[in-house]
């Protein structure tokens, strides 16, 4: 642990604490953005409902789209895939910069409400993922007509 | 031992910043990126999630590389739950002689931002034949 920079961790630290702290004031406006190498959870998402659907978006660039795997069951969605390192071999003492993370990844998000498990499409397009889903009639809303004497 | 070895984590910008000298009152993110170097020249890769390709710009202007890819804004829906918001990017970076400017390529696929910058031909390493009496 030689290399480690006391600073630099407590840097991070206070960065994670704010982000956690963040979401209770107000709306985070200023960019969650993706820090690869914190500890924390890849991808980041974000959660939409409407009357009928629930909507998935998912924060993960440069992920070859074949490695994508989206899993859904009961109502837990499974996010995994890989986002790869730059291709060919290159030597440590070539790199200027390296701030991209690499790897696997795999995420589970839990739905709010009950979802049709056959109607879901996901689609890949700019580095977002957003995976849609159609609630099952149950979780739907309801108008109820009232009688009246 | 340790001063020889070089830090791989650069600090991750997470802060949101407008850009100097400018009164542009759009904010910008700074995107991470990585550069290599190869016999041909630097690679720079960056993460754009959210800018279309067809968006993103591209400049070299008195050798310095401007990176800026604006991104739509969200549509006006309530989130249940978020945990990121798209902000346009920005990024700059200063070139050094070696680069052939006129010879940049880009590519950009999946939200990530590829530009190759060749070494111009008179900085690339050349042998020298040493001749023997």
């Amino acid at each position: 642990m030689l290399g480690t920079n006391p600073f630099r961790e407590l840097d991070l630290l206070r960065r994670e604490v704010d982000r956690l702290f963040e979401g209770f004031a107000s709306p985070p406006n200023r960019a969650a953005f993706l820090p690869g190498r914190a500890a924390r959870s890849y991808p980041l998402i974000n959660l939409y409902e409407t009357a009928d659907e629930v909507l998935v978006e998912a924060l993960a660039p440069g992920v070859d789209p074949k490695s994508l795997e989206v899993t859904l069951q009961e109502n837990a969605l499974l996010i995994a895939g890989e986002k790869p390192r730059p291709a060919g071999e290159i030597a440590q003492e070539a790199w200027h910069r390296n701030e991209r993370a690499a790897g696997r990844f795999l995420r589970q998000v839990k739905l709010p409400t009950a979802v049709d498990q056959d109607k879901v499409a996901a689609d890949y397009r700019n580095g977002i993922l957003t995976v849609r889903l159609q609630k099952s009639e149950a979780a739907r809303p309801r108008r109820i007509a009232i009688n009246a004497a | 031992m340790a001063e020889n070895t070089i830090q791989q984590t650069a600090p991750q910008s997470t802060e949101v910043t407008a850009t100097e000298a400018t009164r542009e009152p759009e904010r910008f993110v700074t995107p991470p990126v990585d550069i290599y170097e190869t016999k041909e020249g630097l690679t720079v890769v960056a993460d754009l999630p959210g800018a279309a390709p067809e968006t993103i710009g591209i400049d070299v202007e008195d050798g310095v590389l401007t990176i800026k890819a604006p991104v739509a804004e969200d549509a006006p829906r309530e989130a249940v739950y978020r945990e990121f918001a798209l902000v346009s990017y920005f990024r700059q970076f200063q070139l050094g002689e070696k680069i052939d400017q006129g010879a940049i390529r880009a590519d950009a696929r999946n939200g990530v931002l590829t530009l190759h910058l060749p070494f111009a031909e008179k900085a690339k390493p050349r042998r020298v034949a040493v001749a023997t009496g």
